[in-house]
Formats: structure tokens, sequence, C-alpha cells
């Protein structure tokens, strides 16, 4: 396993840093208050690249190429589309979600749900699917929501509620979702039902007939990730619009996604625990107590330590978890949900520690630290909680020692 | 590859999750609770990493995955060329 980025990763991760700087960084904060991301944001991450970065070109290449002509249909030279057709690799993504992740979680829930929908058509989809949707979800034309939680069911997946019954060529889909990031915004939802008590994923439109959303606000952070309610009320789509098969929503359609919804978090929360970081270096070198600078001090210093030392672990289970999944090895499931699980506790010790140091100006929305505090404690929620990743990760320890038994 | 090739790469594999010795290659694994349904995809990229083809959406068939048994008899209609 080699952790040296090469030179190409090094470049991408700088071309982030700038985008991040020059977009998320000085809106964040108003984001946050506002509880919006602004289609322009969306638009100008689709334009980098960032929702085109998992699918391969022959999926959109006719979209990259209109989209690098002007109206006369002459070609025009504009960095902003000339990454589009770029797919990246792993460990690319990954710095990619920790420089999102370094400004805004709620951000780096965009591309979780965007690639986690991507993903499941790649893995999962019919081919007509993915013609369909791909070009479409590339260009940002169209956000894919994921939808599994309901009101009743956040862990238990595979009891939940929601139905689809068969009728003729089409599928009834009644039942609610919740907590669907950027549920407000997304045009085509991958959804987990239940045909005759078999967890099923189905795609549907936000379009169709009996479909509505609800936004939610009040959210403790997350706050710009525009979440809604999806209710589905004898919501009628057709058969084709079926992912995998019945029966395998859950363990395959809903598995892709979800390893792909924990690896975009690990490295988000990373992101997250860095900024953190940097924020409290920058300030406990400026900040003067007792007539020196708090970095002076040497409990602040423990705190510092403690603060890289973790994020640093952090970093290593992210780099693993990408050298698996680039090598497509099965234990990737596993080391993913290790990594998810690790970065996000240490994202959420690393915000606390980093509002600690800032004192009260940590606890008001002039510093960043209080809304890294807040959507690090969604990120230990989100994609599984980390309560079921220790369950997960238990049960994998005692079926390793169980097996080891045996030989 | 033959089957002689195949049985022993995955026994390797699934008793890295159950005791080998315990089961019958016709045990249902997922039935008998034995595996979560995180090795569901965990053995999809097994069998592709392994064996160098591609699960599909016409492959999520129960049949295929369900034992020992179920797991070698796909891999050897999947190595096999058709036509």
């Amino acid at each position: 396993m080699n952790f040296e980025l090469t030179l190409e990763q090094k470049e991408a991760k700088i071309r982030f840093r700038k985008f991040v700087d020059k977009y998320v960084v000085p809106n964040a904060a108003i984001y946050d208050r506002l509880e919006e991301t602004p289609l322009e944001l969306i638009k100008a991450m689709a334009n980098e690249g960032y929702l085109s970065a998992l699918i391969p070109s022959k999926y959109f290449a006719k979209a990259a190429e209109s989209n690098n002509r002007d109206d006369r249909g002459e070609n025009i030279d504009d960095d902003s589309c000339a990454n589009i057709s770029k797919e990246m690799d792993s460990l690319t993504w990954g710095l990619l979600c920790e420089e999102i992740g370094h400004a805004s979680g709620s951000l780096v829930s965009l591309l979780t749900v965007h690639s986690m929908v991507i993903q499941a058509l790649l893995k999962w989809g019919t081919e007509a699917q993915r013609s369909h949707w791909l070009p479409l979800l590339a260009t940002g034309e169209v956000i894919g929501g994921f939808g599994l939680t309901e009101i009743k069911t956040g862990s238990d997946a595979k009891n939940a509620q929601t139905t689809a019954v068969q009728d003729g060529d089409s599928y009834i889909i009644n039942g609610q979702k919740k907590w669907i990031s950027f549920g407000q915004v997304a045009r085509v939802f991958l959804i987990l039902a239940q045909v005759d008590g078999k967890a099923t994923a189905f795609l549907i439109e936000r379009e169709r007939e009996g479909f509505s959303t609800e936004p939610i606000n009040g959210m403790l952070g997350f706050r710009s990730a525009m979440l809604a309610t999806l209710n589905m009320n004898n919501c009628k789509i057709p058969a084709s619009n079926m992912v995998g098969k019945i029966g395998f929503g859950f363990s395959h359609v809903a598995g892709t996604a979800l390893d792909q919804g924990r690896y975009c978090i690990a490295w988000g929360c990373l992101g997250l625990a860095q900024g953190c970081v940097d924020t409290s270096l920058a300030y406990s070198t400026e900040r003067k107590q007792f007539g020196v600078s708090l970095k002076e001090h040497q409990l602040i210093q423990e705190l510092i330590a403690d603060m890289i030392t973790q994020t640093q672990a952090a970093r290593m289970l992210c780099y693993n978890a990408a050298f698996l999944k680039e090598n497509k090895d099965p234990s990737l499931i596993m080391e993913t949900s290790m990594a998810k699980y690790f970065a996000s506790r240490t994202a959420l010790k690393v915000a606390s520690d980093a509002v600690q140091i800032h004192g009260a100006n940590g606890c008001s929305d002039r510093y960043p630290v209080e809304r890294h505090f807040r959507d690090a404690k969604i990120m230990e929620i989100i994609e599984g909680s980390n309560q079921m990743q220790q369950i997960i990760i238990s049960r994998y320890g005692y079926q390793r020692y169980l097996s080891s038994q045996s030989k | 590859m033959n089957k002689e090739n195949i049985i022993p790469k995955l026994n390797q594999f699934v008793g890295q999750y159950v005791n080998i010795n315990e089961i019958t290659p016709d045990l249902d694994l997922f039935a008998s609770g034995r595996v979560n349904s995180l090795f569901a995809m965990q053995l999809v990229l097994f069998v592709e990493k392994e064996f160098g083809f591609k699960v599909e959406n016409e492959d999520l068939d129960y049949e295929n995955f369900k034992s020992i048994d179920a797991i070698l008899g796909f891999v050897q209609r999947k190595l096999t060329p058709v036509g």
C-alpha cells in the first residue's frame, strides 16, 4: 500500500481546495443559516466535473461535448467544462470529499447521496436505466436522492414499511421516507420498498403523480443539506424503474449505495476534522491569554496534539479504504465501515476540542468550528449510525475468531 | 476452471466468515443466519475479483448465492463460454 499521492492527485487536491476557498468557505455559514444550498453552487460543482466524477465517460460524452460548445455550436475553451469528462480514481474522489468537508460537512452530503445513486445504477441498473439517467446525473441536470430511512424504521431498514404492489407493467408505491438529504432538490430518488415482504429498489422521478416532498428545517447540523420527507401516495411507476431484482434491494442495491455513502462520509469527516485542526492552529497562534499565545499553554498543546494525531489516524483508515476500493477487494466493505466509524468519532471529538480552544468565540457563528461541531454529530448518525457500525465490526471480529478456530 | 480449482477458493473465502467444518456445501448461509447482509456484497466482490467476471443485474438470483454449492454452480456457469 502506497500512501504517497501521485502528481495528478496532488494537483487535483490543490484544485479542489481552490474551488472550496472560492465557492464554499465564504458562504458556508450563510447557507447554514439560510438552510439551503443554492443551485448555482451545485451547478459550479457540476461544471468542475464533481458530479460526474465516478461515471464512465461513455455515458455522457455527448453531454460533455455539448457543454463545451457555445450557442453557435463552436468549441469554447472553458476551464469550467474541461473537467467534466475525467473519471476519478477512488483516492482522488476521497480527496474531493475531504476538501469539501474541510469547509462544509453539509455539502459533503451532496456528493454522498448523488454518488450513492450513481454507484447503485452503475452496478445494478439496466443498460436502459444507465443510458437514461447517468448523462443527466453527470451534468447535474438531475440530482440523485437516496430514500431508505422511514419514520419508524431507521437502522432497521430491512423492515421498512413502504410497499410496492405490481399492477400490470407498473408498480404502485405507498409510503414515506424521512431525513432524505437534498430531498428538496433531487429529481430522481432511489427508494427501498417491500414487494410481498421482499426489499426491492426502485427509481422514482420527482414529477410522478402521487409523489411529493416536504422540506425539513430546524436540524442540528447538515442545515444546508436541504433535507426532505418523501411522500408516495399511490405513486405509479413503470416496472422498468426497478433497480436489481425483487428481494435484492437492501442486500445488494442499497448495500452498494451504502458502501459508497460510508466511503464519502469517512473522507468528509477527515476533511471536517482537518478543518478544525487548521482553524485551531491559527486561532491558538493569534489569540493571547495571560500575556502569551494560547499555543504556549500546555493544556492547549495537549488538545492540539490529540486532534492532529486522531485526524492522522482517520486519514490512514481512509487511505486504506481507498486502496481496497480501487482494487475492488472484498474487505473494502468492512474496512470502509471502520473508516466511517472512526473518522466520524474523530470528527466530533476534534470539532468539540476546536470549540473548546476557541472558547466563547467557538460558540459563535462568526467562527466555523461551531458549525463543524454540529455537522460532526450528524456524521455519527448518517449512512448507518455508529452503533450499527460497531455491531457490524464486532460481529466481523467474532466471525474471524470462530473461523480461525476451525483451521 | 474446473470444480476442483474453484471449491478451495470458495471454502477459503466463506471460511473467513463461518466455521467451514460446521457447514455442509448445501447449507443455506443466509437462511441459517450464519452471515449478515454485508456478506452479500462481499461475496459479489469476491467472485468478481477471484474469477474475473462481473456479477450483473440478471445474475441477482438467490439460487446463485445461497450456499457453497450454489456459488460453485454460478461461477461455473459464468465461466462457461456461451454458444
